[in-house]
Formats: structure tokens, C-alpha cells, sequence
């Protein structure tokens, strides 16, 4: 278990007030407070450390043990002592509320001072906002469908509305981690990882692909087949058509989340495949077709 | 019709001890929708994630009703231009595979 150095947390030295570690927290508080960094993982984390900091540092019988066995602090004499103190009733302490939970503090803080059994004794707290990360393929994304996981032993079955987007986050109130003496659960937020297939790329509402198609369907037009994520489209290839021609197909991309029959477009990229085997006759004739067109 | 439950105001400020005036204001600067329901001003339950974030940061940073207007806007620019940054990365990498 790894030493942590609450002092360098906060950015201060062993010589710091009790009022330099009070504006040291209140400063960084405010900087790393997880409702003012949505989404951001390492600051919810640094938030957490410097709670535990907090804790340790601005309790003077805290601070006392930890200053007296810095690195030393497994062997601390009084380790046993202190702890049974802790689980006396009324040992509280003042901290930010955030959301947190035991499991919110480091081994190092258990082991050093005990569970926070007694900080927040007689007060019911919201349970702990739990992340999660959900990873659906382009194809399930593109419809609504169920989806049942298993987050802390619990089976959680979620409706996925279609044209959920990559990074997305949806909140399932009361099914994070469990209230604190009777206090009301906490939110499950899942952000959703969807990647690209080798076929289709997703921006926004659109998707973008390639399509291979003959050189004689390019330079005489004609009618191909598309496999899109839902269909076959037909599609009228116009005559002349260049490589790396792009066309919109309006209202053929990804569903509007939450929007009913409204969809992004489709833009296909043209690929034309030049022959590479031809035999003679075919040679012959596109020696012909040089001949006409100089 | 889909079945609203509000929540007292009253019932909010008892149960996280803050002051019914500081809810109130929350309403003041729109950051929550204040509905009277029986002469009693009550919110949507839906919204009281919103107001307990609210809390949060007024028990926790000493941030007043002010402040906290401000910091919603900014928040509510922060997580668009997350998501802005998403679709850009995403339609970079479109582009870089399309140059490979």
C-alpha cells in the first residue's frame, strides 16, 4: 500500500496552518468539485484525494498521527487505539458532501485511521453516482433495443433509443450505488462507446461510405446496389461518373436521437475499379476506344 | 398523459438544511422551474438531481445563487463544445483514413 502525502495534495508544506490547509482545500475545491468538471474522471479523482487530505489534515488528532508516522505510519503505536476511538458515536467531522462513500477513500486512509464509520454517523447521504461505460456496435445503434448488464451484482435492464451517439451519457436515476442510512440511492451515469465498422462512418447524424463500382457503370451509367445499415437501396449511377465522386442520399443516415422518422443522410463515396486482366478482345477494343477519343 | 410527482420546496430545504430563500432564487434565475401546487411552491421530481447538484456546490464552495447562474451557463458551453470535440475528432479521423 503506497504512502500517500496529503501535504503535496493540498500544496502545502508540514509547517501549514490550520487556516493555509482551509484555503488550500476551499481553493482546490473549488478547481476539481466533480459537478463543475462533467465527465471528467481524473478531476472526480483528484477531488477524492483531496477530501481524504482534507480529512486527515484539518482533524488535529489526524494530523498528530500522520505527521508523527509519515511513511513509518504501519508501525504507528497507537494505530489500535485511535481506531477503536473512531468507532465511537459523535467522532464526526466536517467535509464536502460530494458523494462519496467508504469505498470513495484510499487503503492508505482505512488502514491509517479506520473506516468513516463515525464522520457521518447520525446524517443520511445520497448514495455514490456510479460511471459506467457501455460499449454497442454501429448496427445495434442504429435501432432501439434492450440491453441488460450487471453493474455491482445487479442485473440493470436499459431501453437503448436509436441514434445514441459515441461519448453520449445517460443518467438512470436511483440506480447507482445505495443511500447512506436511508438516504436516497445515487444515479447510474453509462457513457456509450460506438465504434465505425470498416463499411460505414458515423459523424453526427451521417454516415459516410464507399462503394465500389465497375468502370463501365461509371463512364456509361447504369443501376447499382447498396447495403446501407437498414436496406438495399437501389441507386442511378450517372453516366461519366468520376472516381471519388461523392453522392447525398437525403434521410438514408443515422436516426435523430429521440426523434421520430428523422434521420441524417447517407453520402456515398464512388470507387471505381479499373480492370486489371483483360484479354484480347477487350484489349482490342479499348485500343479502339484510345484510337476514337484522341 | 404521462403522471408528473412534484416534491415541496419545504420538504428540499428540511431534508438538506438549506433555505427555502435559496431555492427560491434557483427559480428566480431559471435554473430550476418552481411550480404552486396548493399554495405551496414544489418542483418536479425529475429536476431534483438538478437542485441537489445545486446544493452541492452551495453547502460544499460557498457559491451563491449568482454564481451559480453563471456557472451553469458555462457548463452548459463546456458540455457543448465536449461533444462539438467528439464529432470533430471523429470527423478528422474520417478524413485521415481517407488519406491513408
Amino acid at each position: 500500500m503506497a504512502f500517500i502525502d496529503y501535504y503535496n495534495i493540498l500544496g502545502l508544506d508540514k509547517k501549514a496552518t490550520t487556516e493555509d490547509i482551509k484555503k488550500a482545500y476551499r481553493k482546490l475545491a473549488r478547481k476539481l468539485h466533480p459537478d463543475l468538471n462533467p465527465n471528467d474522471k481524473e478531476a472526480q479523482k483528484k477531488f477524492q484525494q483531496l477530501n481524504e487530505a482534507n480529512a486527515v489534515l484539518s482533524d488535529p488528532e489526524k494530523r498528530k498521527k500522520y505527521d508523527k508516522y509519515g511513511e513509518e505510519w504501519e508501525r504507528g503505536e497507537e494505530f489500535e487505539k485511535y481506531q477503536q476511538a473512531q468507532r465511537q458515536p459523535g467522532n464526526r467531522q466536517q467535509s464536502f458532501s460530494g458523494e462519496f462513500s467508504e469505498g470513495d477513500f484510499s487503503d492508505f486512509f482505512s488502514s491509517m485511521f479506520g473506516g468513516q464509520s463515525g464522520r457521518r454517523a447520525q446524517t443520511s447521504y445520497r448514495g455514490q453516482d456510479i460511471q459506467a461505460e457501455l460499449q454497442i456496435s454501429l448496427e445495434q445503434a442504429y435501432t432501439t433495443h434492450q440491453k441488460t448488464f450487471t453493474i455491482n451484482g445487479k442485473n440493470i435492464r436499459i431501453t437503448i433509443p436509436a441514434g445514441i451517439a459515441h461519448g453520449q451519457t445517460i443518467k438512470l436515476s436511483g440506480k447507482g450505488g445505495k443511500g447512506v442510512n436511508n438516504g436516497p440511492n445515487g444515479d447510474l451515469y453509462i457513457t456509450f462507446t460506438i465504434n465505425n465498422t470498416p463499411q460505414f462512418k458515423r459523424v453526427g447524424n451521417d454516415l459516410f461510405t464507399t462503394k465500389e463500382i465497375d468502370l463501365y457503370t461509371a463512364v456509361l451509367g447504369g443501376e447499382i446496389t447498396l447495403d446501407t445499415l437498414q436496406e438495399k437501396l437501389k441507386l442511378k449511377v450517372s453516366p461519366g461518373t468520376q472516381n471519388a465522386a461523392k453522392v447525398r442520399l437525403k434521410g438514408k443516415g443515422f436516426p435523430v436521437y429521440k426523434k421520430e422518422n428523422q434521420f441524417g443522410d447517407l453520402y456515398v463515396t464512388y470507387q471505381i475499379v479499373i480492370p486489371k486482366e483483360l484479354n484480347e478482345k477487350q484489349k482490342q477494343l479499348f485500343t479502339e476506344l484510345k484510337k476514337l477519343s484522341k | 398523459m404521462e403522471k408528473q410527482t412534484f416534491i415541496s420546496i419545504d420538504t428540499i430545504c428540511k431534508y438538506h438544511k438549506v433555505t427555502t430563500a435559496f431555492i427560491l432564487s434557483l427559480g428566480e434565475f431559471e435554473l430550476i422551474d418552481i411550480q404552486v401546487i396548493n399554495n405551496e411552491p414544489c418542483i418536479l421530481q425529475s429536476q431534483l438531481a438538478e437542485v441537489e447538484k445545486y446544493v452541492r456546490l452551495h453547502n460544499d464552495l460557498e457559491i451563491n445563487s449568482e454564481g451559480l447562474s453563471a456557472i451553469f451557463h458555462l457548463i452548459q458551453r463546456l458540455e457543448l463544445m465536449q461533444q462539438q470535440i467528439t464529432q470533430l475528432k471523429m470527423r478528422l479521423q474520417l478524413y485521415e483514413e481517407q488519406a491513408e
